[in-house]
């Protein structure tokens, strides 16, 4: 069982309540497109993700990173049960998307690089670790139910 | 995944704008590294402070950026220009390479805290290639 110090979660309520929903997402999603460009292979449906500009301009990229965003909000809200919170996203990641689970951290790599780009020397190195150590349980939640 | 003309163009650029503040960003990488993954503490169980604060933390961020500020120059040739710290890192400090990757990650999240417009999906794609392969070269000699 996950624990968390009440640093920790004052921490990652801070980040969330500086996060804009709406550009965070679509940021952090078009950036694991254009620095991990095999990531691309997910999103054959999504049309023109040629170069960085295409990929930064996408709409269905943009509608994308919001509900990516909005799930992590739901894992946010259930901070001591996410494992059961993602069981079903879980399964549909697996089951149904494929998605190879090494690159659910390069996701979390990215949105975290644009977190530090949006709140700057904020971004402390003791806030870094409460928002990774989250990412991390998230990214096992999402990985349970590969088999 | 090696550097095309392109990344090492903008490795370059982006490391002219950063070059008054490189040794900052690599005391503040180390800083976090410490702090957000504690097992690369190991490594320094001979210093007594681990912290931000401590002289010893500030003087090796300082020394390892300046090494990764000297590789922007040797991009051509990376395997020959690291070949003698890869020797230190096989041999004397034997650092699991894995760790390399670790702190790469807290350089590209020290250069977004501190150049949030710069580093931009553009940029990150080409430095985080550029880390890979600095981190290829010093473990080329492990075995």
């Amino acid at each position: 069982m996950v624990v968390w110090t009440e640093q920790e979660r004052a921490f990652i309520q801070e980040i969330f309540g500086k996060l804009n929903y709406e550009e965070a997402g679509p940021k952090a999603l078009s950036r694991v497109l254009i620095v991990y460009p095999w990531t691309q292979r997910y999103f054959g449906s999504f049309g023109n993700l040629c170069n960085s500009e295409a990929i930064i301009k996408n709409p269905k990229v943009a509608a994308h990173g919001k509900v990516v965003l909005r799930g992590l909000d739901r894992a946010m809200k259930n901070m001591d049960d996410i494992k059961n919170t993602y069981k079903e996203l879980s399964v549909l990641h697996s089951e149904k998307l494929h998605v190879d689970p090494d690159n659910f951290k390069l996701l979390a790599d990215c949105l975290t690089i644009v977190i530090a780009t949006s709140m700057g020397t904020s971004f402390t190195p003791e806030k870094q670790a409460a928002w990774q150590k989250f990412l991390a349980v998230v990214v096992s939640a999402l990985c349970r139910q590969y088999y | 995944m090696s550097l095309t003309a392109k990344d090492k163009a903008v490795v370059k650029a982006f490391w002219g704008k950063i070059s008054g503040k490189a040794d900052a960003i690599g005391q503040e990488a180390l800083v976090r590294m410490l702090l957000v993954y504690p097992q690369t503490k190991i490594y320094f169980a001979h210093w007594p402070d681990t912290s931000s604060n401590s002289p010893n933390v500030k003087k090796h961020g300082k020394t390892v950026m300046g090494a990764i500020s000297d590789a922007v120059g040797k991009m051509d040739d990376l395997l020959g220009g690291l070949s003698k710290l890869s020797d230190i890192h096989a041999t004397q400090l034997r650092i699991d390479p894995g760790n390399f990757k670790i702190l790469s990650h807290n350089i590209l999240v020290a250069l977004a805290v501190n150049f949030p417009a710069d580093f931009t999906a553009e940029v990150h794609v080409s430095i985080d290639k550029f880390l890979s392969a600095v981190s290829a070269a010093l473990a080329d000699k492990y075995r």
